[in-house]
């Protein structure tokens, strides 16, 4: 009755291949938007911002990166908690040589080195697919955290072994360290994550993403349609780890504010692996999707004990989250295996016919 | 596109891929449920219907619990101490008898005497199962409700909070773990880890050694291992163990551990064999422990050569091991057993009226469970402290904060507290948050740990040197990091 495209005629060829064909659509992400960018701020506490947002914010954006590799382009990769380490040693090792530079842009180009140590790990892909590259860049993980630890250079000798993020501002206000507030890093990092999601629309949707999943679908038919497989397949990496990087960064300078190497285990990468799964296999709206019902989740189940009076202790509900979420992780798995981005698609798919389904 | 679903898996690829659904259905024809789907359009119908109820409830449940969060007590006549416990996770063999020592001696504070000066203590656990991640959002969660001091027990998080706690104005207590840095209280005002710094560890273990050959002089010409988890907190004595051996010429052995073969050493006990190294000390954590002592014991390297610190001294450390790590050593700042006023009192207090979580009486008196009380001993005298200098009866952190600096335990006050000899007294200062403190060595019997020695006395003239150049380092590198401005009260 309500989300309904009667009437909505498309007369441009661009209008046509919009984003969102769909004027409701529009209006809810344009929602959605505003309640990012002004409700949150305004009436947000800090607990909300910086314990659940921010670190949603920082795993969607690994999501996505993610999603290029393993649900865009089909090679599986185990490697995304080394890839995001890559981006916020980089960050911490160019903010500390060059302090004048603005850590937005440091924030940026630490995801090149990213890239760059990603397509060099991809590699591999060209010979080698499914669970054996998954292998492969299991390699990457391990060497890249050992020489977190092993390569004093990286943390500039410091002798508890970690990175310690310095105060950086942005237009005179402290944008990291301990008295950026809340607030502040917030609306960096949604900023951030808004333009790459945006950027990552338009790259699966043109010839990149389209090279991308002719390569997911069959990578021998593919080649034969003149698709170079290496290219495509390196460029798939390149910006996996872009993407996987800049949320390192994200996730130290704006979120820690500090890390040690075990930050970046080989835990992280099933992590974010698992958000992408649950969240739907090739699907931007899943990334978020997943990050939400793997990170916001037991957030919610971890207060609503005490919400709702009943007298738990921290252990046992710790124990509780843990099978509550395993059993929808399963349940919902066993409903849709194409992830949340599947069950939205389908619940709007009835929202169009609905109250009359035929 | 049934058919060519099943007959390869990448095809299926195709469904996942949703950006066009909307169009890609109306071009093709196809009914949301019709021929494409998978399923005839009842059953899908009725699951979906369930689906939506799922998901209505779930959302309705979801946002109750959002707007109920931030309303939770927060009784203004109590002293709100937060305890990050693990009590969960691969962890939880030594965080579960910390976290009972410390939330039992609060309860008993409350039971026996009423509370600190009058005022109830809420106790109040936040499980971070040792995982940064849920530390910090446990900090973030508790820092709202006027804690007094953070206990984070992890060294991940007190590196994570440890820039925070100057602004938000709640001081940090990491008792002997965390940033071994922190001790310098010109740099880091918010921060306090008595009793002893890991570098301390570290040099009692060269200074013991040394009394066991006869001397520091005995020392050149030795082997001297050192087993360390391959992570910050397993690297932290290294430094200074280096300074050591170029100052009294003995040769420094390293045995990393990677994290992830912490329970898969037989390697590197080869590698020991092999070297004949005549100490061994062991800074490992966890599941590594153990193993290294079973390790050690199979290759008859002597128990009483290895050497364990303060976080290797757990009775599930020793005890796998059996018979063979009688005589096994562990540094201790606090005494093992129950055979002291403050542990009666919580046995009759709390234990016995069913308030405490240890799943055991006996455990009750064990190292890490002894060293909790000890932890929550420092935070109620800090309390008490505090209300004394403030004449306040219900303190902020920043009180809490002053009342720490100028903490100082007497001998005659540990008797007054049921403490005699339990731990050492040990007073704090501004410009010194630990203090470097005495310890001694625990041995284990085989059933219990034993004192085997005397207090031992760090080799301070050593330690704090790089104490001072480590918080140097640290504020430059954290460029912004605030200079102190905290006025200093007179030690009580």
């Amino acid at each position: 009755m309500f989300y309904r495209e009667a009437g909505q005629f498309k007369t441009t060829y661009a209008a046509d291949m919009a984003v969102f064909p769909v004027l409701q659509d529009r209006i809810g992400i344009g929602v959605i938007l505003v309640v990012a960018f002004v409700a949150l701020p305004l009436f947000g506490n800090d607990f909300l911002i910086n314990a659940v947002m921010i670190p949603f914010l920082v795993f969607s954006l690994a999501a996505i990166g993610l999603n290029i590799l393993t649900g865009y382009t089909g090679l599986l990769s185990l490697g995304t908690g080394a890839f995001m380490g890559i981006g916020a040693y980089a960050c911490y090792k160019l903010t500390t040589i060059f302090p004048n530079v603005n850590i937005l842009v440091w924030v940026i180009a630490s995801g090149c080195f990213s890239a760059a140590v990603g397509a060099l790990f991809g590699l591999p892909s060209l010979r080698i697919k499914g669970f054996y590259l998954a292998v492969a860049t299991l390699a990457a993980q391990f060497f890249l955290q050992w020489c977190f630890i092993r390569v004093p250079w990286l943390y500039n000798y410091n002798s508890s072994g970690a990175i310690e993020v310095p105060q950086r501002t942005l237009f005179g206000l402290p944008v990291t360290g301990a008295t950026a507030t809340a607030t502040t890093r917030y609306l960096v990092v949604l900023t951030i994550v808004v333009v790459m999601t945006w950027i990552a629309s338009n790259l699966v949707r043109g010839r990149i993403g389209r090279t991308w999943m002719a390569v997911r679908d069959m990578d021998i038919a593919a080649e034969l349609i003149g698709i170079r497989l290496l290219q495509t397949k390196l460029s798939a990496f390149a910006v996996s780890s872009f993407y996987c990087g800049v949320a390192g960064a994200l996730m130290v300078f704006l979120w820690y504010g500090g890390a040690e190497s075990e930050v970046f285990d080989i835990n992280q990468s099933f992590f974010v692996l698992f958000m992408v799964i649950i969240g739907g296999l090739g699907s931007l709206i899943g990334s978020f999707m997943g990050a939400a019902l793997i990170f916001i989740l037991p957030i919610i189940l971890r207060a609503a004990p005490e919400a709702l009076g009943l007298p738990l202790r921290a252990a046992t509900v710790e124990h509780l989250t843990f099978i509550t979420v395993g059993a929808l992780i399963i349940g919902f798995l066993v409903l849709e295996p194409m992830g949340l981005a599947r069950l939205w698609q389908v619940g709007k798919q009835k929202l169009r016919v609905w109250p009359f389904p035929y | 596109m049934e058919q060519t679903c099943r007959k390869s898996g990448s095809a299926c690829f195709r469904r996942g891929d949703y950006r066009f659904a909307d169009k890609g259905m109306r071009r093709g024809n196809m009914q949301p449920d019709g021929q494409g789907a998978r399923k005839t359009p009842v059953e899908s119908k009725g699951r979906l219907k369930m689906r939506l109820k799922h998901f209505v409830l779930g959302t309705v449940f979801a946002a109750g619990a959002a707007v109920l969060v931030p309303s939770l007590a927060s009784a203004a006549d109590t002293i709100y101490v937060p305890l990050l416990t693990y009590r969960t996770g691969a962890f939880s063999g030594s965080g579960a008898p910390i976290a009972n020592g410390m939330a039992d001696y609060l309860n008993m504070l409350n039971e026996r005497d009423g509370g600190i000066g009058g005022v109830k203590v809420a106790v109040e656990e936040c499980e971070t199962g040792y995982d940064t991640k849920k530390g910090i959002e446990c900090y973030e969660s508790i820092k709202n409700k006027n804690p007094i001091v953070i206990n984070p027990y992890s060294t991940g998080i007190t590196l994570q909070i440890i820039p925070k706690a100057a602004v938000d104005k709640i001081p940090i207590l990491s008792m002997a773990y965390g940033l071994s840095a922190s001790a310098d209280g010109n740099t880091f005002p918010w921060i306090f880890n008595p009793p002893s710094t890991y570098w301390d560890g570290a040099s009692v273990f060269v200074k013991y050694v040394g009394q066991q050959l006869g001397g520091l002089d005995k020392l050149k010409g030795k082997k001297l291992g050192l087993v360390y988890l391959d992570a910050p907190y397993g690297k932290e004595p290294i430094p200074l163990l280096e300074q050591l051996a170029k100052d009294y010429g003995f040769e420094l052995k390293l045995y990393p551990v990677p994290a992830p073969d912490m329970q898969n050493q037989s390697a590197l006990w080869l590698g020991v064999r092999r070297d004949r190294p005549d100490y061994i000390y062991l800074q490992g954590f966890g599941a590594m422990n153990p193993t290294a002592v079973k390790e050690a014991a199979k290759i008859n390297f002597p128990m009483d050569h290895l050497i364990g610190n303060w976080w290797a001294g757990n009775e599930d450390d020793a005890r796998p091991a059996g018979e063979g790590s009688k005589g096994y050593l562990s540094l201790d700042f606090n005494q093992v057993g129950q055979n002291f006023p403050v542990i009666q009192d919580i046995l009759k207090h709390v234990v016995d009226k069913g308030k405490s979580q240890v799943t055991a009486k006996d455990r009750v008196g064990e190292n890490f469970y002894n060293r909790g009380v000890l932890n929550s001993m420092i935070i109620a005298e800090a309390i008490r402290n505090a209300q004394k200098l403030t004449g306040k009866k219900v303190i902020t952190g920043e009180d809490m904060r002053r009342g720490l600096e100028s903490l100082n335990i007497t001998e005659a006050r540990l008797k007054e507290l049921g403490m005699d000899g339990f731990a050492a007294p040990f007073r704090v200062s501004c410009s010194d948050h630990n203090g470097h403190h005495s310890v001694f060595m625990a041995k284990w019997d085989g059933a219990k740990w034993v004192k085997a020695s005397d207090w031992i006395e760090p080799i301070k003239d050593k330690v704090v040197p790089l104490i001072d150049t480590a918080a140097k380092d640290y504020a430059t590198s954290n460029a912004g990091w605030p200079k102190r401005s905290e006025a200093c009260d007179k030690a009580s």
